[in-house]
């Protein structure tokens, strides 16, 4: 097996064996605690700029499968492993892993100590990473770290964003028809138009919403207000996407102009920079939320949902820490009038949702959509249908 | 919403004894929900017959009762104590039963008891097969083409239509009892037979076989606000067909993607909320067709279960604790996670590491019985194993089952080879086969059909094994033909077995692989010489960049610090163990449960942990057993889920440096890692491995008795048949034989006359020359005493002398014993006492010690001395209300036994019975008659104010109540003839009618008794086989002499077994059954806790 090394900007060095493509990739090193779904991790486009560390040990093995993409391509910089399978063992794979890692021409690094590397990241926070098959000298490859541009203030948007409008109409795929859940409201007629705004999306949004009768229409994140009024929606959908909502000034200002306008679903990159747009400020997670465990309360209900999550960036609380407030329901004043803090995480407290009380908005920081991860939190599209429905916020 | 305030006192139940499908997970999860009580403040009222458990340790309740599991118990339970609510989930399918039992009656209401954990509408729902069915299809899901029926015509009719293979599953059962795979209409007709008599409503389903499908488990968990989270998903090895209990699991799953995890957890989520579990853990079984992906619902348990105990341990969700927590009202947001501390209990864990859970069997003590693996559980124990990689974790589990491999070892003498063609087709043959037919050594079978060239594709074929897991497997074995190439290669001739302590440079990294893929410096040396012994264990300096490391297990994946340390080994960077500078003590578990070696040790290394603790000494345990309290990382400071081999044990110690180590608590496994552990300078604690040796070496052992002048029977040892023949006729026949080598009774036997050694030696095929065969007078007719002492090098206390009910040459384990004696008279009991005392000092016992004697016409011989804990502690100190296992441990810490305040024999008024349960119809075992091999897999206690209502209690508890009338079968030896009369009297006058087989009936009424001759089986029909079969009899005494009456009549016994009717192999145990039965005709049933039995005892030690 050949070897191979990640430095870290810290100069912590892990060595390994090559995995993927031969090569050398630099990217910020987050780790995921799913432990299922590594393809829907790699191709979302979220992770642009990203090197996925995953902690469950053994992946890869029931390879891939194309209906399991979220999006036309990898979009992770790298992807760490402890053991990744030669193998692929299920009924739906096409390939394996190793083989899609380097037909997408990723480079990653296996066989290293992970549960020490999520460790490392979990006390000294996520920062740049370098894997390389070529250069296996561990100053050299820090020193590339240190140098490799972090990821606050970037707009990472642009790269995956789509470049031209396209309609979606594809929902949950036939062939898995047997292997999703009948969750969908939708009599197989479309009844709102939707207007989605491509941050970087996953593919599980535009499909969710299809399920849930929805006419989908795609945009560049660069599109203007203008325009997007033109389309003449019954809602809007602000997807995921990577980055620093910081690093999007332009679609803070487009979302801004919306608001009050049409029904409004934001989702992750969608929920903070309409967060921003509402003026509550955004900061970075010492190591974000990635996984597919994650337990958020919905504030209204009392109810726990497991969610799935991907994301560094938070909107601000006035009270951040859960030990502070309780998981009482939350109102502020804000710029764009008076919103409700919908949900929380359970594990820290971090704001996972809310929404306008003057005007129509929902916005959720984890994944409604899952995929991977636990469907707890469907119930969201419901909400947004019934928000375009009733013309009223739910 | 916070704990509820309307209840006050809560009546759990447990699981009674240890039987296959049942073992100590509900002692574990027991435990957890008592102290989840207790700690909010609520009262406990316990029942569980089982004495060697931790919940039945008077200070866990408020009430114990260590009473039959009956409803008539329950109910003068509930009449004395008035309990508000019941939680019924807790004690396996034993507890469920017995609460629709009690519901049933009506005494819930009757008592306006509240059911808390899952209603009577939910229990139901779920365990009646037509019920479960039906709500499956509501919430539309699949479940397999099936009907329930209630006799044989409806099962014919079912089976036209459902067609073979086909499931035969009886309602109401554990570990699938009474389940089995029908192939043809023969053996359909057969299994039906015998799932009707299993099933305890006699109903029965019929069910298409899935066979080959992948199986999957998920551990749920619901709180009263219906958030639901699943604690962890487990996939088996073994495809369906195969009971998950025998079945060799992985959790996480391996071979899922997310679509179709998230699908079962979908219908996991709508299955707990259809069949309306309000709180707590559910387990719920799939199958999937591996080449669609369609998804099946097998069953669930509406309780937390075997898979729930090793999900707890799989990933530190401590499952029943919360699982009770839920029950009194708390929601899961509201339980923090003790590991992380910062976040909650509703979460779903995440593993960073990979279980694998191997069950372990016993089938060699069994014979004639089918080892083929099916859909009723088969295995005893089992053993988990935590390692980085699938490859590591399995590697680690296969030595944690102790049955002597420490790897993937060929079965056919293939080790080291890969792809090998030159097989000869009779090696061939019987490799496919050992595939194609599930049975404890199918992983090895396939490792050795790689080793022959077998590919994956067709190992899946055979055996529908996943294509991941064979490939997995297969890069073990091609590992280990690497190994040897390379490592002859290298070292040619001049290997040594001590090469693995100072390797060149240029193998080091091959033996960093092997490490890394989880491989034994045993297994790797064994591929070399065909040898393992001798250890190098090159030990990895916390500092080096890889090697061997120890990780936590953090229900978090790393995610949040863990602050438990609750580890196991595997090959990485950074160790995360931490030792603490303490002064510490490590405790050594006793490993998979297995006969022999059970429950009632774990009990003794728990005890031993607490003991530390009080004593304010870090205690550290290691243990491979997932259904033990001893691995609940609660028990103690710090938690080594680690093999119990002399190289993983050494790996902990260099780390940790305990101050000692303990080895006389858990039986056989950490006893024999005494001597090798004491050879690396490892100090033990308490009596000294020396002694061990002169107690366990023959040799020394017989010049121990002598040097003291006491009695031990006459013995010899043979190496040669004639030296056998020879040696036991000076002797005088009948004679104990066993083999040298063997420990716990194995292949031991009563033998009668020349003709019968000879067939002994034919049938076991020892070596003589080589493990001699050890000949012991059999005395005949003796009584046999158990003793439990401790001392602690001044003073040795007698805790207690157990009289056995049935004589001596029955295994001490299977045999029912009285505390204190019913018949010894004091003269022998102070030569007893006097005896063990000598024995103590002389081997210098620190501790505990076990002495086994034999009296026979006043004359006191000593069997066996086990300077150990012993399997009767937990009921001694049941009974006695005093810790044995506890002062033994702080003796051993250099307390004194009179600073303990434990100074004399107590006495007490009380008298308590232990009686042993057997897995025969579980096995489908040909004969039942007990002898010197162990075969019992559990026992319970009955304890009251006379002798004959305790034996009564400890019959019903075993679950053959002695019938109060009815007829009495009696088939006795000649010799037990004048003694039966007696017996036969008693029972007439009891109101019984009487019948006999030819000879003993002709004496009875010789002697005036009106008794019906019955024919043997040889004298036509209707036979006594026909009689009780068709239950026209309530009691059977059969007791026989030489092997060929015992051949002649093992079918009135199995008849007797497996149609339920109570039977007594020894007069002793009849005679006991008719003092039982006076006693219940003489006064009616009482209750009494034993908190309430122990404030009578005198001389208990200070608290």
């Amino acid at each position: 097996m050949k070897r191979a090394l990640l430095a870290l900007a810290d100069g912590t060095v892990f060595s390994g064996e090559a995995l993927g493509l031969e090569g050398e990739t630099t990217g910020e090193v987050v780790f995921n605690t799913a432990m299922t779904g590594y393809q829907e991790i790699l191709t979302d486009p979220s992770y642009k700029g990203q090197i996925v560390l995953m902690t469950a040990t053994q992946i890869g093995n029931y390879g891939v499968a194309t209906q399991d993409a979220e999006s036309r391509k990898i979009w992770a910089e790298g992807f760490i492993v402890r053991e990744a399978s030669r193998q692929k063992s299920n009924w739906r794979a096409s390939q394996t892993l190793s083989d899609y890692l380097q037909e997408h021409h990723i480079v990653g690094i296996q066989n290293l100590d992970t549960r020490a590397l999520t460790a490392h990241i979990r006390g000294q926070g996520s920062q740049m990473g370098v894997i390389s098959h070529l250069d296996l000298d561990p100053a050299s490859l820090t020193q590339k770290a240190k140098a490799s541009p972090p990821i606050v203030g970037r707009d990472l948007v642009k790269e995956v964003t789509c470049e031209t409008p396209y309609d979606w109409e594809e929902g949950t795929l036939p062939l898995l028809d047997s292997v999703l859940p009948p969750n969908s409201s939708a009599n197989g007629q479309s009844t709102f138009r939707v207007v989605v705004i491509d941050f970087g999306v996953k593919q599980n949004i535009l499909r969710s919403l299809i399920d849930h009768g929805c006419q989908v229409h795609v945009v560049p994140a660069s599109t203007t207000a203008e325009t997007i009024r033109r389309l003449q929606p019954d809602g809007l959908v602000f997807s995921n996407g990577p980055g620093d909502p910081e690093g999007v000034p332009y679609a803070v200002k487009t979302v801004q102009s919306l608001i009050g306008w049409k029904p409004i679903l934001g989702i992750c990159l969608g929920h903070q920079i309409l967060g921003l747009a509402h003026g509550l400020p955004t900061h970075k997670l010492k190591f974000g939320h990635h996984g597919g465990n994650h337990p958020v309360m919905d504030l209204r209900t009392r109810k726990i949902e497991i969610t799935s999550q991907n994301h560094n960036f938070a909107v601000d609380l006035p009270h951040q820490k859960l030990y502070e407030v309780g998981m009482d329901l939350q109102r502020m004043t804000t710029k764009m009038g008076e919103v409700e803090v919908t949900h929380r995480s359970l594990n820290d407290g971090c704001c996972e949702g809310f929404r306008g009380l003057e005007h129509p908005v929902l916005s959720v920081q984890y994944h409604p959509e899952a995929s991977p991860g636990p469907h707890d939190s469907r119930y969201i599209f419901a909400q947004f249908t019934t928000m375009m429905r009733e013309g009223l916020h739910v | 919403m916070p704990r509820r305030t309307d209840i006050h006192r809560i009546f759990l139940i447990g699981s009674g004894p240890i039987v296959i499908g049942q073992a100590c997970e509900f002692d574990y999860s027991g435990t957890q929900a008592c102290r989840a009580l207790k700690e909010e403040g609520y009262e406990v009222v316990l029942l569980n017959s089982n004495p060697a458990t931790i919940m039945t340790d008077p200070d866990l309740a408020d009430r114990t009762y260590v009473e039959p599991m009956t409803v008539e118990v329950v109910e003068a339970i509930f009449e004395r104590d008035r309990p508000d609510a019941l939680l019924p989930t807790m004690g396996g399918q034993t507890a469920l039963n017995l609460t629709v039992q009690l519901a049933k009656h009506g005494l819930l209401e009757k008592y306006g008891i509240t059911l808390i954990g899952a209603s009577y509408e939910s229990i139901q729902k779920a365990e009646d097969r037509e019920l479960f069915k039906q709500a499956m299809e509501r919430i539309g899901l699949k479940v397999a083409s099936s009907g329930s029926i209630r006799s044989k015509e409806e099962a014919i009719q079912l089976i036209e239509r459902i067609g073979f293979p086909a499931i035969v599953r009886p309602s109401f059962t554990l570990g699938g009892a009474g389940g089995n795979i029908a192939y043809n209409r023969e053996e359909f007709e057969q299994f039906i037979d015998w799932a009707l008599v299993t099933s305890p409503v006699g109903q029965v389903l019929v069910e298409q076989s899935l066979l080959g499908w992948k199986e999957y488990e998920l551990e749920v968990m619901r709180d009263t606000k219906d958030n639901v989270v699943i604690i962890c998903p487990i996939e088996n090895l073994d495809p369906m067909g195969v009971h998950t209990g025998d079945s060799i699991t992985v959790a996480p799953a391996m071979t899922l993607s997310d679509k179709e995890y998230q699908y079962m957890r979908n219908a996991a989520l709508k299955i707990i909320r259809e069949i309306g579990v309000d709180t707590g853990g559910s387990n719920i079984q799939f199958a999937l067709n591996p080449a669609n992906g369609e998804l099946t619902v097998i069953e669930m348990n509406p309780r937390v279960s075997r898979s729930s105990a090793l999900a707890s341990k799989a990933t530190g969700f401590p499952i029943a604790k919360i699982a009770a927590k839920l029950a009194i009202g708390y929601t899961l947001d509201e339980i923090p996670n003790d590991i992380t501390r910062v976040t909650k209990a509703s979460f779903e864990p995440t593993i960073d590491y990979v279980v694998v859970k191997i069950p372990r069997f016993t089938f060699e003590k069994f014979q004639g019985v089918d080892r083929t693996l099916t859909t009723h559980m088969k295995s005893v124990g089992e053993a988990m194993a935590l390692g980085q990689t699938f490859k590591e974790a399995l590697q680690k589990a296969i030595r944690s089952l102790e049955t002597d491999r420490y790897g993937l070892v060929s079965l056919h003498g293939l080790d080291g080879m890969i792809g090998e063609s030159a097989i000869p087709p009779a090696t061939l043959e019987r490799i496919q086969a050992g595939i194609r037919t599930p049975t404890s050594d199918r992983l090895w079978h396939i490792a050795d059909g790689l080793r022959i060239g077998l590919s994956v594709k067709d190992i899946f074929e055979l055996s529908s094994v996943d294509p991941w897991f064979v490939h997995e497997i297969r890069d073990l074995v091609e590992f280990e033909a690497r190994w040897v190439r390379e490592m002859r290669h290298d070292l040619g001739k001049t290997f040594s077995p001590s090469i693995l302590s100072n390797l060149p440079p240029n193998l080091c990294e091959l033996y960093e692989t092997a490490k890394r893929l989880g491989f034994s410096d045993h297994r790797l040396r064994q591929l070399l010489s065909g040898e393992g012994e001798g250890v190098s264990c090159r030990n990895t300096s916390p500092g080096a960049e890889n090697g061997m490391v120890f990780k936590r297990v953090d229900t978090c994946g790393a995610e949040f610090e863990a602050h438990t340390p609750y580890l196991y080994s595997t090959f990485g960077s950074v160790c995360e163990s931490n030792p603490t500078s303490r002064k510490k003590v490590m405790i050594l578990g006793g490993g998979p449960n297995r006969i022999g070696q059970g429950i009632e040790f774990d009990y003794c290394c728990v005890h031993a942990a607490m003991a530390l603790r009080e004593l304010g000494i870090e205690t550290i345990m290691v243990n491979c057993n997932p259904e033990t309290v001893s691995t609940d990382y609660d028990v103690s400071d710090r938690l080594y889920f680690e093999p119990l081999t002399k190289e993983d044990v050494l790996r902990i110690i260099y780390r940790e440096q305990p101050d000692g180590v303990v080895v006389q608590f858990g039986g056989q496994t950490p006893l024999k890692l005494a001597v090798p552990l004491a050879g690396e300078g490892v100090p033990i604690l308490g009596t000294q491995p020396d002694s061990i040796d002169r107690a366990e070496d023959r040799k020394r052992f017989s010049e121990l008795i002598a040097a003291l002048d006491l009695l031990q029977p006459e013995n010899g040892s043979a190496r040669a048949a004639h030296e056998a023949h020879i040696i036991a006729v000076n002797i005088g026949y009948p004679v104990m034989v066993r083999p040298s080598y063997v420990l716990g009774g194995r292949a031991m036997k009563i033998i009668y006359d020349a003709d019968a050694l000879d067939r002994y030696l034919d049938e076991t095929g020892i070596n003589l020359s080589k493990h001699p065969l050890l000949i012991d007078d059999y005395l005949e007719d003796a009584i046999e005493v158990d003793v439990d002492a401790i001392a602690d090098g001044e003073m040795t206390v007698v805790a207690g002398i157990m009289e056995h009910v049935e004589m001596a040459g029955i295994h001490s384990g299977d045999s029912a014993c009285s505390l204190p004696p019913n018949s010894l008279d004091q003269a022998t009991i102070r030569k007893i006492e006097r005896q063990t005392i000598r024995l103590a000092q002389e081997l210098g016992v620190i501790g505990l010690m076990n002495i086994q004697f034999a009296v026979q016409e006043g004359r006191v011989y000593i069997l066996e001395v086990n300077p150990r804990a012993s399997r009767t502690v937990p009921f001694v100190s049941k009974t006695i209300g005093a810790p044995l296992a506890k002062l033994a441990m702080k003796v051993m810490m250099g307390n004194k036994l009179a600073d303990l305040g434990f100074i004399k024999r107590p006495s007490f008024s009380h008298i308590s019975i232990k009686e042993a349960v057997f897995p025969f119809t579980k096995l489908g075992v040909s004969d039942v008659l007990l002898g010197p091999e162990m075969r019992s897999t559990g026992e319970v206690m009955g304890i009251d104010q006379t002798f004959g209502w305790a034996f009564a209690k400890s019959q019903a508890s075993a679950g053959m109540p002695i019938p109060l009338f009815g007829v009495a079968l009696l088939s006795v030896k000649d010799g037990d003839k004048p003694a039966t009369l007696e017996l036969a009297k008693r029972l007439q006058k009891l109101g019984f009618s009487l019948q006999g087989t030819k000879g003993t009936a002709a004496y009875l009424s010789e002697h005036g008794l009106e008794v019906t001759t019955v024919n043997k089986i040889k004298e036509g029909r209707p036979h006594i086989v026909d009689f009780i079969k068709n239950k026209d009899i309530a009691l059977v005494v059969n007791t026989v002499g030489g092997s060929s009456s015992q051949d002649d009549s093992a079918p009135i016994r199995k008849a007797a077994v497996f149609g339920g009717v109570p039977y007594f192999t020894t007069l002793q145990a009849a005679q006991a059954a008719v003092l039982g039965i006076e006693a219940m005709k003489r006064s009616p049933l009482q209750v009494q806790s034993l908190q309430e039995f122990h404030r009578l005892v005198s001389a208990q030690p200070k608290p």
